[in-house]
């Protein structure tokens, strides 16, 4: 019961660049990085009722260099953007970011001095999750939505086209 | 290692990112945060260490800050209140409480004896709910994973009633000023009941899996000491404050919403540890079932908005219909409702501590100042008497034991 139904022989024809995305996606191992409300949710959606496991993304590494994903989970202060820039950065390739919640994505309902109006003005950001907080609902549909964006990429990026070729998909 | 901590007030009066007097031994100053799984959010703490040993702790703060103080002032007082559920996200309608309180106060008006009841029910589920986040994570940082996933087992039940009655799950707004906008669904109470049946099972899990657990005791006990002195002198409250034996409730000490007519322990620890603490919010959690069973038997129909005028809109038939419900409804979702001068503070007994507002108003529609006092702000300044000396992994047992909210420090 399993893939040998499909693969009697033994033997799978397919493209390196199918199972790489394929393990790159099905293992997406996010950093911890919770910053405010929607970290709780993070959490929640980690925990024994959503959990997150079932999207092989339950992995949590405290150290941003065992991760794949950053999910800003909540307002970006001026004073955490560095901080986040470096955690950010310290990430080894490939890595995406998905931007939770309202406050992440462009501020939310703080419009005042104190905090980042929009996380994609830090760091590039792949996946925009709506809400304050999102549902873990929300949250597990944006990662979803981040496995179909890995699975469509390419190896080798196209002659023409600098890196990372897609715009921001909403989920 | 037989070097002592001689002078570790001198290193850690510098100024941050200053090189203090040149200790007689060999530290190392390290970072801890503000992105590390312990500090529970965005908590930077310089940390200097001789081996293993701490010998001074310098937070850093304002990771998060938001400017939720200054960012009130330009929203009427009705969205005020949703600022106020994103600073203490664990519970947002103690925040909520706090602030509709220190409103009425200014406006001097009663809520109806069912809000009253109602708020009460809500606030002791809210109090379990942020328990719960604090068992869960303190066990995970002290090397419990499962406890985490059993908390958030029956959190999850929590946010439900918060989502049965005002649509979200994590920051509901369902307080307003002069009561709640709409009552509770019918389906509210016997969800309750069905929870505070359930519940002591689940607790009595917690406790079989921590409370005798050697590996627990041996990280918690006589770990993280305050003395009472100490505690009440750096202006400790809540659970911290009780953990070192200290009988200050606000519940009991200045009651708000009729718990004076309650009947409800206030939980004493002896030894002043991180242990006692444990100990003392696992039986807070009994006491609030016990407060939650009384008001569901105590709750009557009735009303749930106070019937001072222009605080809550008009029936929306009559908008249809009247002229003057009309205007009224126009000005009431502008402009919001206008609040006399003056000034008030009103506390509450929030799961981290006393947790208080203070609103100035001015005559218009939206407050002129407003003011937190965050327990959790106060008791991270405990952090320094709690784990200087100790090794650095009974640190991280300290931060979890005073239960902070970052959110709530820098707001």
């Amino acid at each position: 019961m399993g893939v040998e139904e499909f693969v009697p022989d033994g033997i799978l024809t397919t493209t390196v660049e199918k199972v790489v995305n394929w393990a790159r996606r099905s293992s997406i191992w996010p950093a911890t990085f919770g910053l405010a409300c929607c970290a709780i949710e993070m959490m929640a959606t980690s925990a024994s009722r959503y959990d997150l496991a079932r999207f092989g993304a339950e992995v949590f590494r405290a150290s941003p260099r065992q991760a794949d994903l950053m999910i800003v989970a909540g307002r970006v202060s001026k004073k955490m953007a560095p901080v986040l820039r470096r955690v950010y950065d310290q990430m080894p390739e490939p890595k995406w970011v998905i931007s939770m919640g309202a406050c992440a994505s462009c501020g939310g309902e703080f419009n005042d001095y104190a905090i980042v109006q929009g996380v994609d003005t830090v760091v590039p950001v792949d996946v925009y999750v709506p809400g304050c907080p999102p549902r873990p609902e929300a949250l597990i549909y944006g990662i979803m939505k981040l496995q179909e964006k890995i699975d469509r990429q390419r190896l080798k990026p196209a002659v023409t086209a600098a890196a990372p070729t897609e715009g921001p998909s909403i989920a | 290692m037989s070097s002592t901590a001689t002078s570790p007030s001198a290193a850690a009066s510098g100024a941050p990112g200053a090189p203090g007097p040149t200790p007689e031994f060999n530290t190392i100053t390290i970072n801890m945060g503000p992105q590390h799984p312990s500090t529970h959010g965005v908590l930077r703490l310089i940390i200097e260490l001789d081996g293993e040993i701490v010998v001074s702790i310098r937070p850093v703060m304002g990771y998060l800050h938001t400017g939720m103080e200054k960012i009130m002032e330009s929203k009427t007082y009705t969205k005020s209140l949703t600022v106020t559920d994103r600073m203490d996200y664990m519970s947002p309608l103690g925040n909520n409480m706090a602030y509709v309180g220190a409103v009425e106060k200014i406006l001097g008006i009663d809520v109806p004896e069912r809000a009253k009841t109602l708020r009460i029910i809500l606030l002791e589920l809210t109090r379990i709910s942020s328990h719960l986040v604090w068992l869960g994570t303190h066990a995970i940082d002290l090397g419990a994973m499962s406890v985490f996933l059993y908390c958030f087992r029956e959190r999850e039940k929590l946010l439900d009633v918060n989502d049965m009655v005002a649509g979200s799950r994590m920051t509901p707004s369902y307080f307003r000023v002069g009561g709640f906008y709409q009552d509770v669904p019918d389906t509210f109470v016997p969800y309750v009941r069905k929870f505070i049946g359930e519940f002591p099972k689940a607790l009595a899990e917690y406790q079989n899996l921590l409370t005798k657990n050697r590996i627990w005791m041996h990280r918690t006990i006589g770990v993280g000491i305050i003395t009472a002195e100490q505690a009440i002198s750096l202006g400790c409250t809540g659970p911290t404050l009780r953990g070192s034996g200290v009988r200050y409730d606000v519940r009991k000490a200045n009651p708000y919403l009729g718990y004076e007519a309650y009947d409800f322990e206030v939980p004493l620890g002896k030894s002043s540890d991180v242990y006692d603490r444990y100990l003392v919010r696992i039986e807070e959690m009994k006491q609030s079932l016990r407060i939650i069973r009384q008001a569901l038997d105590r709750l009557r129909p009735g009303s749930v908005r106070s019937d001072y005028p222009y605080l809550f809109p008009a029936k929306r038939e009559d908008v249809k219909s009247g002229m003057e419900e009309l205007i009224y409804h126009f000005k009431i979702m502008s402009e919001g409702f206008r609040v006399p001068a003056g000034d008030a503070y009103f506390c509450i007994e929030s799961p981290k501590g006393e947790l208080g507002f203070y609103v100035v108003a001015d005559g218009g529609p939206k407050p002129y100042r407003v003011r937190v006092r965050p327990p959790s702000f106060i008791h991270l300044m405990s952090l320094e008497t709690m784990a200087v000396g100790r090794l650095v992994s009974d640190l991280v047992a300290c931060i979890g034991s005073i239960d902070i909210v970052l959110g709530e420090v820098d707001r």
